[in-house]
């Protein structure tokens, strides 16, 4: 099965994509790199290739996970298999 | 394990150069003419021309000599002819040059006027040349090598895949005693405590922390908005990266798992402390930081990138990877080796920095990059603020 997104670490609650042609609706399969696991999802958002993708619901105000690390706060409440960036994503810093 | 070798040209000072440049360096703007005159009447050599060199002071005027005096010192550097508006500060470029033992002259305009000055630059650049078209190439060892890396354009590929490719093969050099180095201060914003625990010792860690600090303030006192579009840039925003902390642990992907970082230097300043990880104070500016670089001694560079960044610099080659598929398809000619596979899970993370070592040797046998070949010779002084 192709690996559609990838996963850094396992705490983290945003993974990237991978390919070109994510569309709402489509079921995707995901690869956790820290720990080789493999996991699904369905895409509700187009998310283009190197774009995140939210792996689980984050709240308005939640700090957002990407290699186990702090990468910014949520500005809007954001869906599990939405797309996540600058529109709903703001770095903490400067 | 087979002991890596290449073929590089050993230098009067022992150090081990991958190209064999005689180089026209201006000491200022002014000379930049009389530079690219001699470049032209003289084949084989290469000018260098830049914005700066007049009535800068202080650390920034220390800046100015590090970075030119340096970039002569680069043993990719057979013989060196400086040209300046005047004898003061052209001599004492001249002068550090002068120390590795390579063939170096200055050369200065005020009270000659451009034509005599090229002339005379001229025939001595001729016979530069002649001499360093007869240098050999000789059999040199993984240890004399001294490889920079910073990343351009960066994607979440970037973070994914060709970040942690070069990562890989530094885990694997840092034990054989290669000289390496990383940068870009405020680009580790919001990664910076990691950064700092992958110091060898509590004083460096102090000293990278007081260096990070300091580019922060720099960036408060300036900034007008949260950097979006500056850092992380355009081409990082479209490419999937959001927030500066994202870009952070990406570009901290190229250090490694393992090494452990054994000094901060200065923007341009020479490693001191023998082989190991460095870290460098720098912009993260692509130009800006390979020339700081390259003036700090370091002959081959590293560079992933996502979106597709063309950089190359005059004197260090310049080696591309990515890990974006798209971009090794519609850039194939900026991109030295595709790691895309990483992302299809066709090859880990050992291959490919078994791939961008072989690469890499054969980039410090002769074999051009990418950017050598398209001409990309990037030259940018970094000028920490007005001049008087």
């Amino acid at each position: 099965m192709t690996t559609s997104f990838i996963v850094h670490d396992k705490a983290d609650t945003v993974g990237v994509v991978v390919v070109e042609d994510v569309q709402p609706g489509k079921d995707l399969t995901g690869w956790i790199m820290e720990t080789d696991e493999t996991i699904t999802l369905k895409s509700l958002d187009p998310v283009p290739l190197g774009h995140k993708i939210a792996l689980r619901d984050i709240k308005s105000g939640d700090t957002v996970l990407k290699y186990g690390h702090d990468v910014g706060r949520a500005v809007a409440d954001i869906g599990k298999g939405r797309h996540v960036h600058v529109h709903n994503l703001k770095t903490k810093r400067w | 394990m087979a002991r890596y070798e290449f073929y590089g040209y050993r230098r009067e000072n022992g150090r081990v150069g991958i190209r064999n440049h005689v180089i026209i360096l201006p000491l200022d703007d002014l000379s930049n003419a009389a530079a690219e005159a001699v470049a032209n009447n003289i084949k084989g050599t290469l000018a260098l021309p830049h914005a700066y060199g007049r009535l800068q002071f202080g650390e920034d005027l220390e800046l100015h000599f590090r970075t030119l005096i340096g970039t002569g010192c680069n043993p990719n550097v057979a013989a060196c002819v400086v040209i300046g508006i005047e004898p003061g500060w052209t001599g004492r470029v001249v002068e550090g040059i002068a120390a590795t033992g390579k063939p170096v002259a200055g050369f200065s305009i005020e009270t000659n006027g451009d034509i005599s000055t090229i002339a005379a630059a001229s025939r001595k650049a001729q016979e530069f040349v002649q001499g360093a078209t007869e240098k050999q190439r000789e059999r040199c060892f993984i240890e004399d090598l001294f490889v920079s890396a910073k990343c351009g354009e960066s994607d979440t590929t970037s973070g994914l895949g060709s970040c942690p490719t070069v990562g890989n093969l530094i885990d694997k050099l840092d034990p054989l005693h290669v000289t390496t180095c990383f940068g870009e201060t405020s680009e580790l914003t919001g990664a910076e405590v990691v950064c700092a625990s992958r110091a060898a010792s509590k004083q460096v860690a102090d000293k990278f922390m007081q260096v990070f600090n300091a580019y922060q303030e720099v960036i408060d006192r300036h900034k007008t908005s949260d950097l979006s579009e500056s850092q992380p840039t355009k081409g990082n925003i479209a490419g999937g990266l959001t927030t500066i902390e994202e870009k952070a642990f990406g570009n901290l992907q190229k250090i490694g798992k393992k090494a452990k970082f054994i000094d901060v230097l200065k923007p341009a300043e020479a490693p001191a402390k023998g082989p190991g990880l460095y870290y460098m104070d720098t912009s993260s500016a692509a130009a800006e930081c390979v020339t700081l670089q390259a003036a700090a001694g370091f002959v081959v560079h590293l560079f992933p990138t996502g979106q597709g960044n063309v950089i190359g610099n005059p004197i260090e080659p310049v080696i591309k990877l990515t890990a974006n598929p798209r971009t090794a398809r519609t850039m194939r000619e900026h991109i030295d080796l595709d790691v895309s596979g990483l992302l299809r899970r066709e090859m880990n993370l050992d291959e490919a920095g078994d791939r961008l070592i072989d690469i890499m040797l054969r980039t410090c046998n002769g074999r051009l990059t990418c950017a050598e070949a398209l001409g990309h010779r990037e030259f940018v002084m970094t000028k920490l603020y007005q001049s008087a």
